[in-house]
Formats: structure tokens, sequence, C-alpha cells
């Protein structure tokens, strides 16, 4: 591992010194992991961004979800190699903040992606989904689906101190019409109409999981919301063998194109689609902006979030899926 | 005192490691009946020449004899499928199962019939019988069998590793330190139990240090100097410090009193 | 009375069956729905996956071993067994022993490596956790594999028994862990397990052959986890690429639970088992009462402790 460093080093001075010749700017783009379909259209967008508009892209990751030395060695290289910018998705939202400060320190603009650090200011800017908005379209359309009915919801959420947990939960009470915590909090909210609150982890099978127990302990349930599209196909999964499929308005955030799909096959009622692309092309393009221009990025941009839906309903806009699953990320 | 038959015998043996020679033209005689005990400096040899005897090491020169007919172990379980069994000074137990399951590890009986042969299930009522039948034998006074060994004291398990390689050995008996580490009446517990081995007929070939414990029981004393047999004693006649001496060197092998040697 | 005593099994063993009787009574008492045969037979189908990985575990902590791998290499093996069966089209039975001959390599490969280069457990066991992820995730493109066969989803399948439904998988779990109980308790090679475990020195100078005793071992747990991707197949469906990200510690956690000492040579399969459950109905209850998870996991790490303290007390005691 220690020959790592200095190898990696290496090659990116010299791709780098490659574009400095060609006054190329160079960005560095640092996503969670490599592997995870999300962050491989955030480099595929990057890449293409970079290609298009004449700056050269530098890319790392941590090894997994929450490995913050990993981007934190690869910041450091990336920095000794010319960036001057960096994009984060960071693993780790409190311990980045060293390395993102002897950064900026350094001249060097950092752009968190996809979620702020904590606090958010610790960057020049983040370009960001607002989750809490994510959740706040698809309870709205839970709440118009559901019509009249007196409602009956579990909520499948990821981990208990996650600020996008949080903020998606939150967001989906106070689009359903509940009372519920601003978006600055990371406290999940409560109230009468959710039965049970259980953690998927964001995984299919552990999903399942939490939506047969919750099943147990209110077998009436006909909305659940849940924190992404792999969570909600194992919450199907119970409900099916519980026969409850067909009662149950399911709920969803992200817009990978499986999730998309499971819209189409009827799984998933609603899912707020995000665009990581669109995050790192305009990160790219603010790359380029700081070094021509010495103009820095400032403050929070929403890169926009769209609910897609198989079946609209009144009130409360959406796309169907043929435009969601021309918009996906993942694989088609 | 009528010289008994050779059991086992060694001639010439030599070992070599590297630059090293362990065993340089190695002599070795036990003979029936008796408690041969091997003494020797650091260096002088006695543990290759037992390693040569129970299969562990394979001498490059030389020949071993085993009731007169010669044998070439190439490993510890052929030596022991000749009937030599050894007790090594780590004793070779899993302390957290029982002393019955220990006495038989490594060669554990299975059952008859289908249970034994399809299934592989082992006799574990049989065994236990065995194990009793065994340590009562040699008189080894530990209450149940069912116990784990590491429940034992330092001195009973010692014992259970003697009685094991007693229980099973046919031929010869080989204890490597089986004293070391023990308080008086411990040590006095496995000795007793040593002399019992030998009178049920098993020759028994005793490496240690602890030189009154040699000179209690022992019928012998084969002393190992540089690779070689530099005499064997008779451990009534000679005294405890001139054994010392002709261990160490101070005494030379030609300044033995006649009276002291033994056959 | 001193044949009493040694008739009584040590507290160690008797602790995971305590555990799960309290933790059972507690939330019988506490909320409604938790002792009725539906959510019972609910809680055994949701630690299947965990507790059939955690006889593998079991087998190689007896040896004094760990693995880290487990979890990695049980969704290589549900990859490669639906890949095979939805792709290439081969029939299930083929497609599942695909799978399990996979997961039984990696046993093959973490045994040699212990065995052969004399490599720590702990250190081989890491390295094949990221190489079985890389592979599961470089082979599935990081694609649920979806459109199984019915066969390969049949353990998921019910029956009724006195008016609950039971799951086939369970059943399967049940006998595996009846099955390696009878094997590690009653026939030589098991017993060899315990004694490797327990003093290797002394099972190579009495003529066991260590080396083999433990690749065996590896490799019957690699057989076990390519079971649980079967499982994991049956229960969700799929074939899941990121399946399997903590079930190392899940299935450890099972195993030190159920009494299985860390250091090798001590314990009992069927406590793992217990383990596992205790587990799941933990997580259960603590749902039904509407409690946040993170007391779920403040409750497993206070019984870790507690079975691990348990245990080094009771071997004092004997002696």
């Amino acid at each position: 591992m220690f020959t790592k460093i200095p190898l990696a080093a290496t090659a990116l001075t010299l791709l780098a010194a490659a574009a400095a010749a060609q006054n190329q700017p160079v960005v560095g783009l640092i996503t969670k992991t490599e592997t995870n379909p999300f962050f491989v259209k955030m480099k595929e967008g990057a890449a293409e961004a970079a290609n298009a508009k004449g700056a050269k892209l530098l890319s790392g990751a941590g090894k997994t979800d929450g490995d913050n030395a990993g981007q934190v060695t690869a910041m450091e290289n990336m920095i000794a190699a010319g960036a001057k910018t960096i994009l984060i998705t960071p693993s780790d939202s409190k311990a980045i903040i060293p390395a993102i400060k002897k950064a900026r320190d350094k001249g060097v603009m950092v752009i968190a992606l996809d979620s702020p650090t904590d606090p958010a200011d610790a960057t020049d800017a983040l370009f960001a989904t607002d989750n809490y908005k994510a959740g706040v379209l698809i309870g709205q359309y839970a709440k118009a689906a559901l019509g009249n009915k007196p409602a009956k919801i579990v909520t499948l959420d990821l981990f208990p101190g996650h600020p996008v947990g949080a903020q998606r939960h939150n967001g989906f009470l106070k689009g359903f019409g509940l009372a519920a915590p601003d978006a600055k909090s990371n406290e999940l909210g409560k109230d009468a109409a959710v039965l049970c609150m259980a953690d998927s982890f964001g995984d299919r099978a552990k999903g399942q999981t939490a939506m047969e127990n919750c099943l147990q302990k209110a077998p009436e349930v006909n909305v659940v919301y849940t924190i992404n599209e792999p969570a909600a196909a194992g919450a199907y999964n119970a409900l099916k063998k519980a026969g409850k499929d067909k009662d149950v308005i399911i709920v969803s955030v992200d817009g990978g194109c499986e999730g998309v799909a499971n819209v189409g096959k009827g799984i998933i009622a609603a899912t707020s689609q995000q665009y990581p692309l669109k995050m790192a092309s305009m990160g790219v393009e603010a790359g380029i902006e700081y070094a021509k221009t010495g103009k820095k990025a400032s403050g929070y941009t929403d890169t926009g979030v769209t609910l897609i839906a198989a079946k609209p309903v009144a009130g409360v806009e959406s796309k169907d899926v043929k435009t969601g699953t021309e918009l996906c990320w993942g694989k088609k | 005192m009528a010289t008994q038959p050779l059991v086992m015998q060694a001639k010439g043996l030599v070992k070599r490691y590297g630059q090293v020679t362990a065993l340089d033209g190695a002599d070795f005689e036990l003979r029936a009946g008796e408690i041969l005990a091997v003494i020797g400096d650091n260096g002088a040899g006695k543990s290759s020449l037992i390693k040569a005897l129970s299969g562990a090491t394979i001498p490059d020169e030389g020949e071993i004899l085993l009731d007169g007919k010669p044998v070439h172990f190439r490993s510890p379980i052929e030596a022991r499928h000749a009937g030599i069994e050894c007790c090594y000074q780590d004793l070779a137990v899993a302390p957290a199962m029982t002393i019955a399951e220990n006495l038989f590890l490594g060669r554990e009986m299975r059952r008859n019939g289908f249970a034994g042969n399809v299934l592989r299930m082992l006799d574990k009522k049989k065994m236990l019988e065995i194990a009793i039948a065994r340590m009562a034998d040699l008189k080894v006074g530990i209450r149940s069998m069912t116990q784990a060994v590491e429940t034992l004291s330092g001195g009973q398990r010692q014992c259970v590793a003697v009685a094991r390689a007693a229980a099973f050995a046919e031929h010869v008996v080989i204890l490597d330190e089986p004293t070391a580490a023990l308080g008086v009446k411990e040590g006095n517990m496995v000795l007793e139990l040593i002399r019992r081995v030998r009178d049920k007929g098993l020759p028994v070939i005793l490496i240690s240090h602890n030189m009154p414990h040699v000179f209690e029981i022992a019928d012998r004393i084969h002393v190992a100097r540089l690779g070689k047999r530099a005499a064997i004693l008779n451990p009534k006649r000679i005294s405890m410090s001139d054994t010392v001496a002709v261990m160490t060197g101070a005494m030379p092998p030609d300044q033995i009193p006649a009276e002291c040697l033994a056959h | 009375m001193d044949i009493l005593k040694s008739k009584l099994p040590p507290l160690g063993q008797l602790g995971p069956f305590i555990a799960l009787a309290i933790a059972c009574a507690f939330f019988a008492v506490t909320t409604e729905r938790f002792f009725s045969g539906e959510n019972l037979s609910l809680i055994l189908q949701q630690v299947m996956v965990v507790g059939v990985i955690a006889i593998g575990q079991t087998l190689i902590i007896l040896t004094a071993g760990i693995d880290l791998s487990c979890g990695m290499v049980m969704a290589l093996g549900s990859i490669v067994m639906t890949k095979f069966a939805a792709d290439l089209g081969l029939p299930t039975p083929l497609a599942v022993l695909c799978g399990i001959g996979v997961t039984a390599l990696f046993g093959l490969l973490n045994g040699l490596l212990v065995t052969r280069i004399k490599l720590p457990p702990f250190i081989v066991t890491l390295g094949t956790f990221n190489i079985a992820f890389a592979i599961t995730q470089l082979y599935s493109g990081a694609q649920t594999v979806t459109d199984l066969p019915d066969s390969m989803t049949w353990l998921g399948n019910t029956f009724a028994i006195g008016g609950t439904n039971v799951s086939l998988g369970t059943v399967l779990m049940i006998l595996l862990y009846l099955g390696v109980w009878f094997w590690l308790r009653e026939t030589g090679a098991g017993r060899h397990v315990y004694a490797v475990g327990n003093n290797p020195e002394a099972t190579r100078l009495v003529g066991i052959a260590t080396d083999r005793v433990l690749v065996g071992v590896y490799v019957l747990a690699g057989v076990f986890y390519g079971i649980a991707s079967l499982l994991a197949v049956a229960r969700t469906g799929v074939g899941d690429p990121n399946a399997g990200q903590t079930e190392n510690l899940d299935a450890i956690t099972a195993v030190v639970l159920g009494g299985t000492s860390l250091f090798g040579g001590r314990g009992v399969v069927l406590g793992s088992l217990i383990g596992a459950v205790v587990v799941g109905v933990l997580r259960n209850g603590l749902t039904l009462m509407g409690v946040s998870s993170v007391y779920q996991v403040l409750v497993t790490g206070i019984l870790v402790i507690l079975a691990v303290t348990v245990d080094q007390l009771s071997r004092k005691a004997a002696r």
C-alpha cells in the first residue's frame, strides 16, 4: 500500500503536467465508491463535460461507503498533481473537513456533490439533490393517491443519524400533510399516522425484513415510504408474500434505471428521480470557470428532482416512466 | 545380574543439519524390562537420538534394530505402528477434551455395523471402558475419565500423558522430561507410575535433566556427549557427581572405573 | 453430588438459551403480536441466511480461525447461480451446484492460504473478502439478476403446520444444524476439529493430519455459504450483488452469542443457531415495540460482551 501513493501521485502529476502544458484546467472527482451505479453515472457525466469543455478529469474514490481515509488520500494525490477544483461526495460528512480545509487553504476550490459536509459551509459550494424536496414530492403523491382513506403509514429508513435519511423521511411527512421537522433536522419525525418505523440500511434483504416486522405490527398499512429503491423492492417482496401488494402504495427516491423499471412494473407507485450526471457536469463547469476567471462557485445549487410515476394523480406534477427511463442512471 | 535380551538397538547413527553434526556415529541399546535414562548436556545429541528412535527424524547414516530386525521409520506414525510410543515434553493433550478422549486422540474407535461404518460414529462407551481399565491397571488415581484434562493438576496431567503412551505401546515407551516443572509430591507420583509401566513388561527410555529422579528409578544410564554415546553407567555403583562429570567431559570415558559401567 | 455437577452443562452453553428465553418472555409481555406462530416463524425465516452462514463460521472459529469473507462469498454464490440460470439457461440444480462450487472454491483458497502459506485467517479472509466483492460486482455489472425460474426460489415456499406457515428454507437450516451437531459430537473427524482448535501441536504429534482437517473445515464452510446463497435467493427472489455486506459480522456475532470460544476448541454449534435467533428476536421485538434500531445494536453489543465474559468465567471455575 505504501508504494501505491507515490506511484499514483506520479501518474497523476504526469497527467496533470500534460494537461497544464495544454493549459487545461484540472478537476478532481472523488466519489464514495467506484462501483455504485449512482457514482458510475456521476463519473460518466463529469468525463463527458470535461471532454466537451476542455478540462482534464482526475477521478478517485474510497473503497467502501464510509471509507474516509481513502477519500483523503485521493484528494491529496489530486492536489499534488495540480487539480485546482475538487468535486467530492463525502463518505463521512464530518471527518473529511480537515482535508477540505487544507485544500481550500492552498487555493483549491472544493464543491460537495450529492450530500453536504457537516457543517455545509466547509465547502465552497454544494450541488445536490434537495433530498427534503424529494421526500415532499413523494409525500404529496402518496396523499393524493390514497385519497380519502385514513393513512396508515410505515417508513423504511436508512439508519439513525444520517442527514439524507432524515431529510427524505421528514420531507415525505411534510408532503403528506403531517407535522414534520424542517430540512435542517437530523431526527426522524414521528406522527400518529406513522404506525411503524424500521431501518433498511438501503438494502434489499434488510428492507424485506424491516417490512415483514412492520407488517406484524401494522397489518393494516396502506402507504410505505422507502429510503431508496432496493429497500422498496424488498418491501414489495414482503407485502407480496403477505398478499398485501395490491393494497399498499410504495414510494421511493433515487430514479435509478432498475427503480424506474420497477415503477413501470407497478412495484413502486412513484419515485423521486435525482440527477447525479447533472451534479458532476455542473461541478466540472464550475471548475473550468474558476480556472479561467478565478470566480468560485458558492452556495447551494439544487440539481433538480423529478417525480416519476406510472399513474399521475391530480395536483402533483409527475413525468411518466418513459421519460424516467431516458433520464435514469445505471444500466438501462 | 543376567543381561536381558536387546529390545532396541542403534549402531553408528549420523545426523547432520547443514554444518552442524548432531549425531556423530551414536550407538544405543535398550534391554527388556528396564528403565534406561538418557542424559546429556545441551547439544550433546540426546534429542536427535530420541527423534531418530521415534521416527521424528530420519538419520543420514547408521541402522536401527527392533527386536533384532532392522527398521526404517519415515514418520512417528510408522514408529507407533511398530509399537513405539512417545510422550512429549509438552504433553500433546487437548486441554478442553476429556481424559478418555485424549487417550484415544488420533486412534479413535468406531462402532460396529451401520452406525460405525456408514455414519462413522465413535464408540464412546467402549473407549471410556478401556480408558478406565488401563488407568486402573497403572493405578493412576483419577476419579473420572470424563473430566476435562485442564481440570487436572500438573502431575495428574503428566500421569495421563505417560499412561497414554504406556496404554498403547507394545514394545517401547519413550518419555521426554516427564517430571519437569513438577513439585516433589507430584514428581514422585509420576515416578511411581513409570515404575509400574516397567513392571508391566514395557521397557522405558527416559530423558531427563533431573539427576535425583534419574538415580531413583533408572536401571542403566546412557550418557550422550558430542553426538556419540560416552558411556553406559550403573546408577547403583557410580555417584551422581561422577555421572555429571562424565556428562560434561570432566571425566573422560576411559577414566571411569569398570564397576561403574553397565552393559 | 459430583456426578450431578459433571452432568450440568457449563453455564457458557446454557447462557444462549437463557438469553433467548428472557428476550422472548420480555417481548411476549410488552407487545401484542410477538408471541404468535406467524411472527415466530417469520423470525426464523429472517435469520435463515445468517443462520446457515454461521454454521460454516462456527466450524472455522472452532479451529481458532475466523472468516471475514463469508458474506461476500455468499453474495458471489447467489450471483453465479442466478446468472447461470437466468442468462445461460442452465437447469436450476446445475446452476445451484455451480454456485456452491464457486463458494467451496473460495473456501479451498482460504484453507490453502492458511495452511500452506501459514497466514493468519483474519488477514487471509480480509483479502478474499475484497476479492469476492470485486468479482461479484464485475460479474454482475452491479445489476440485480431477476426473472429467475420458480424452481430456484422453491426453498422460500411455505407449508402449514398447526395453523402456522413454516418455510422450507427454515426446515433445511434446522436439519443442517442437527447434521453438523451430530457430526461434531459423534464422529472422529468432528472431534478432530475440536482437537485442532484446542491444541494444534498436540494433534500433529499424535498423528492427525492437522492441515487436512483445517482445509476440510474451510471448504465445508464454503459449501454452507453456497447453501446460504440459495436461501438468500429464495428469500428475496433475486440475485443481489449488494447483498452480504454485513453478514460476516452478523455471523460472528451469532457464533459468539452461541457460546463458542474465539480461541478455538470449545463450543456447541447449536448455540450459533440460538445466537442468530436472539439477534432476529431483538430486531423483531424492538420494531414491534416501536423502539429505535439504535437500541437493538446497543443490546446486541452488551450481549456479546456478556457471552464472552460468561465463557471466560465458567472456564476459570472449571479449573
